[in-house]
């Protein structure tokens, strides 16, 4: 065997934390070991061309790499080995960056002990590695857009013109957006609703696209580039014929009904009745009723509209409808909220009347022409910046990139309609980055509009006028600001919209500090994410204007289209399988597998067919003779593994092995080293397929080898694309428990733990909290007999 | 303590008077410090010209109390240089305006002693005349 072993440096990632040096020291014994070298960047070109040569030079047959995360470069690596002529599946790596240098910044010795451990856990897994083949599927052509806003209305339509089946799905009764509630846009001043109007109805007309809306995403699972989605529809209470051609639109229901509340999409600037339009360019063009509002459907008696309705088109008893359907691709359009303004109470918002967001001040502006508008705005008119971003007190520290431009913006406007108002910007910085903003911003200027550097600390409505009193500096001229506003604009940020958080955690997306979703690589993957066939379109990815929105969102079809547009695609041929000569017919694991993938040939061995194993690894358990098995996680595989990692621990250590699973776990702890937070330097992470492989034989060899605690991860059931195999892995940890009873080892000491990919902090307290419970706890003596 | 800037009606008023008299969109003003920063009578200024800017720009009418605007010479190096195409001499001109519009005689004529009209050369009285009495 000629193993060649690689430390990256990772450009001093790795190299400034980890003793690299100590590492290569520690490696000197262990044998088979051809070549040891360390490079400033594998992944570079240089990297992989050092690999290469040295593979073919030295008849390399095994390669160790030590480097970032597997999720990152893993398929880097695995076509270096390839174009060397080496089979892809004889590599492993070692996670130095997410798992030792970032997690243990602070601590070198920790981190470089940890790095020990994993590159030896590493070698000895390699030692058992085989080649394989890659499995090929064919390539679909159904792409799921969530979300109807600017960034998935053209997302959808470049899939669709592109020839892809674009099922969109928008959770509110039209589709728009935040952008259909905007006046006018920046700096060209076109009205909002005229330029996306087009684009809403050309998405309801595309023959590619269906178009779901009042409609919401309750799950997904599934992996890669199949995912299977469940839908939930939520009632109009309209009958919902073919062309809606029951439904006249004669609006005579709108006045028949009794029920005004605020209109939510107007801000609450207008009222509107129970049964409704959502918006007067909604798309579908379709009434609904307000569920919460109607007094029928609370359980009065009112039936005036179904009275007058001239085509007896009220349903009063239509239902939620789930609908489930599989694609082959996602593009994650969700979209932002505004910030609650309330997070800042300095500002009085919903306690002074005359306070109001950057939302509400749209619908005002759009509706100020009117005689008499619905809501006047008074003589002098302020606006304060970075309401909610740019601040710890919120612990939002990003800049949310459109409030400067959008209060320039509104402030234009209104000096149009009214040239007499007085009007003034509290800023702390202006940021007017795009094209044609600084200019824009400039006209404001010239047109008279005041801008007052300092941010404003505190609101006061003077009780007698309802005038809002202003307490602020102009740090320009270092002198304190008192003035009264008749309407005070709060500019308040954006964040991820609340409704993206269960699309998160069921396609298991992570999110960057600022609470966004991450992209796979903030500069060449920016679209992508770290799932398969998921990509990022709009303001989901980060706070973004609309010119940034349309070109993300056309990237991120593009991306799709590219992904798509291969035959087939390859997937990692991870599959269970039989040692024949281990197999005495039991049939014990037949039936074990929920996909029914394992039967019994003609010589009574057991046998599964990889057209229907998914490779969850449920099965291995129930066999008596480990005579199944998983590719890429073979017992002798994962033995390896396990010791290797242990090799080091003295006595006086501790040790606690996570098993983390691919899926959720793994890529949550890399997002703790990618945060920069830490957690006991007792961790050895070893990643797996998913919990239920790890079997109960597992648990007890990793306790002998000297482990002090298991923690097994999974993702949670509901997101889990083994859904079925939480139950098999309480079934393992059980059956271990029982027998590891009888040598002293404690039920407490086996953790199992299910993290969803925004659970970073979780998963810093469970482990930490097993480190403190092993503290105690007595190391078993080794003996591997068992 | 600190001074306040009040914006009112009044504040409004004076900015808007400055505007008018001036020609230039005062609102225009970065507060980027290039017209201080090259001002050859800089440092014989109480205010510096971008102060003067901000000042009128929030409608402080003390702006008027401070000897900036007289030491301005309109030697221009400031308007050739603004960025934004501001000239803050004509600023400054018009705030002399409205201050020597407030009739304030800094000289009255029948109080001047015999002595000094018999000392003084004729031109230094014209010279005083037109320059400190309204």
């Amino acid at each position: 065997m000629r193993i060649g072993v690689y430390l990256c440096q990772c450009g001093g990632n790795i190299s400034k934390v980890v003793d690299l040096q100590r590492v290569s020291e520690a490696l000197h014994d262990i044998k088979d070991i051809t070549i040891l070298k360390e490079h400033s960047n594998m992944c570079s070109g240089a990297g992989q061309k050092l690999i290469i040569e040295d593979i073919q030079a030295h008849r390399l047959d095994r390669v160790v790499i030590a480097s970032c995360s597997p999720q990152f470069h893993e398929k880097t690596f695995k076509s270096t080995l390839e174009k060397a002529g080496l089979n892809p599946y004889v590599l492993e790596m070692a996670n130095f960056r997410e798992h030792c240098s970032w997690t243990h910044r602070s601590e070198p010795e920790i981190a470089t002990e940890k790095a020990i451990d994993l590159i030896r856990s590493s070698i000895e897994k390699v030692r058992h590695d085989y080649p394989l083949e890659k499995k090929k599927i064919a390539m679909g052509n159904r792409v799921l857009v969530i979300g109807g806003g600017v960034a998935g209305i053209q997302a959808s339509l470049d899939l669709a013109n592109a020839g892809k089946e674009v099922t969109l799905v928008e959770k509110e009764p039209t589709i728009g957006g935040n952008m259909a509630m905007l006046t006018k846009t920046f700096p060209t001043e076109d009205c909002a609703a005229c330029i996306i109007s087009p684009k809403m109805a050309e998405v309801q007309d595309h023959p590619n696209i269906r178009l779901l809306t009042n409609t919401e995403i309750v799950n997904t699972t599934g992996h890669r580039l199949r995912f299977e989605i469940t839908a939930q529809k939520k009632p109009r209470f309209i009958k919902d014929t073919i062309d809606m051609d029951q439904c006249l639109g004669c609006e005579k229901c709108v006045e028949a009904c009794p029920v005004s509340v605020p209109n939510q999409w107007e801000q609450g600037i207008t009222d509107r009745k129970a049964i409704y339009i959502p918006a007067a360019l909604a798309i579908p063009y379709k009434y609904l009723i307000d569920e919460d509002a109607c007094l029928h459907l609370q359980g009065q008696s009112c039936r005036k509209c179904a009275d007058v309705c001239p085509q007896n088109a009220i349903d009063f008893s239509q239902k939620s409808e789930t609908t489930q359907f599989t694609v082959d691709s996602v593009v994650v359009a969700t979209g932002f909220d505004i910030i609650d303004p309330r997070e800042k109470p300095v500002f009085g918002y919903g306690k002074y009347k005359n306070v109001v967001t950057g939302l509400e001040m749209e619908r005002i502006v759009d509706h100020i022409s009117e005689n008499p508008p619905p809501r006047d705005v008074g003589n002098r008119v302020g606006f304060i910046q970075c309401v909610g971003s740019r601040d710890e007190q919120t612990g939002r520290e990003y800049c949310s990139r459109v409030c400067c431009m959008y209060a320039i913006k509104l402030a234009s406007l209104l000096k149009q309609a009214r040239p007499n108002t007085d009007i003034y910007i509290f800023y702390t910085d202006i940021r007017a980055f795009g094209k044609g903003y600084e200019e824009y911003y400039k006209k404001s200027q010239s047109m008279g509009i005041k801008f007052i550097r300092g941010k404003v600390a505190e609101l006061e409505e003077n009780p007698e006028n309802k005038k809002i009193i202003v307490h602020g500096e102009d740090t320009l001229s270092r002198q304190i600001i008192e003035a009264e506003f008749d309407l005070m604009v709060l500019s308040t940020g954006i964040q991820l919209s609340k409704s993206s958080d269960k699309i998160a955690d069921s396609l298991k997306l992570a999110k960057s500090s600022d609470g966004f979703f991450q992209e796979a690589h903030p500069k060449f993957r920016p679209v992508d994410t770290l799932v398969e066939g998921v990509f990022l379109a709009g303001t989901a990815q980060g706070p973004k204007d609309i010119p940034d929105t349309v070109a993300q969102a056309s990237a991120a079809a593009a991306r799709v289209i590219g992904t798509l547009a291969q035959k087939e695609f390859e997937v990692d041929p991870m599959l269970a399988f039989v040692h024949e000569d281990l197999c005495d017919g039991c049939g014990a694991c037949v039936s074990k597998c929920p996909k029914s993938a394992i039967q019994m040939n003609s010589e009574n061995k057991a046998y599964v067919s990889e057209a229907l194993c998914v490779g969850c690894g449920s099965c291995i358990a129930s066999c008596p003779h480990e005579a199944l098995d998983l590719h890429g996680y073979t017992n002798s595989q994962l033995y390896a593994a396990i010791q290797g990692a242990l090799a080091g621990k003295t006595d006086a250590q501790k040790r606690i092995i996570v098993f983390a699973d691919d899926s959720c776990t793994y890529r949550v702890a890399d997002a703790v080293g990618i945060r920069k937070m830490t957690y006991s330097g007792d961790v050895r992470i070893i990643r797996i397929p998913s919990a239920s492989r790890i079997t109960d034989k597992l648990i007890i060899y990793t306790f002998q080898q000297g482990a002090d605690g298991i923690l097994i991860g999974d993702c949670p059931e509901k997101s889990s694309r083994f859904a079925w195999s939480k139950q098999q892995t309480l079934e393992n940890i059980k059956a271990a428990q029982s027998y590891l009873k009888t040598i002293g080892i404690e039920n407490k000491r086996i953790v199992f733990a299910e993290f969803a990919s925004g659970m970073l902090a979780d998963f810093v307290n469970r482990v930490n909290q097993l480190a403190d419970v092993i503290k105690t706890s007595e190391t078993v003596q080794v003996n591997s007999n068992r | 303590m600190a001074n306040k800037i009040i914006i009112d009606d009044s504040t409004v008023a004076f900015f808007n008077l400055i505007s008018e008299l001036s020609g230039e969109t005062i609102t225009l003003c970065d507060q980027c410090g290039t017209c201080s920063g090259g001002c050859p009578f800089v440092n014989d200024m109480d205010l510096m010209p971008s102060q003067l800017m901000r000042k009128t720009l929030l409608g402080q009418e003390d702006v008027l109390e401070s000897k900036t605007m007289w030491l301005c010479a309109t030697c221009n190096t400031c308007t050739v240089r603004c960025p934004r195409g501001l000239d803050v001499s004509k600023v400054a001109e018009a705030l002399r305006q409205v201050k020597l519009r407030q009739s304030l005689d800094k000289i009255k004529l029948n109080e001047i002693s015999d002595e000094e009209l018999k000392e003084l050369p004729p031109i230094a009285i014209v010279a005083a005349n037109r320059k400190l009495v309204s």
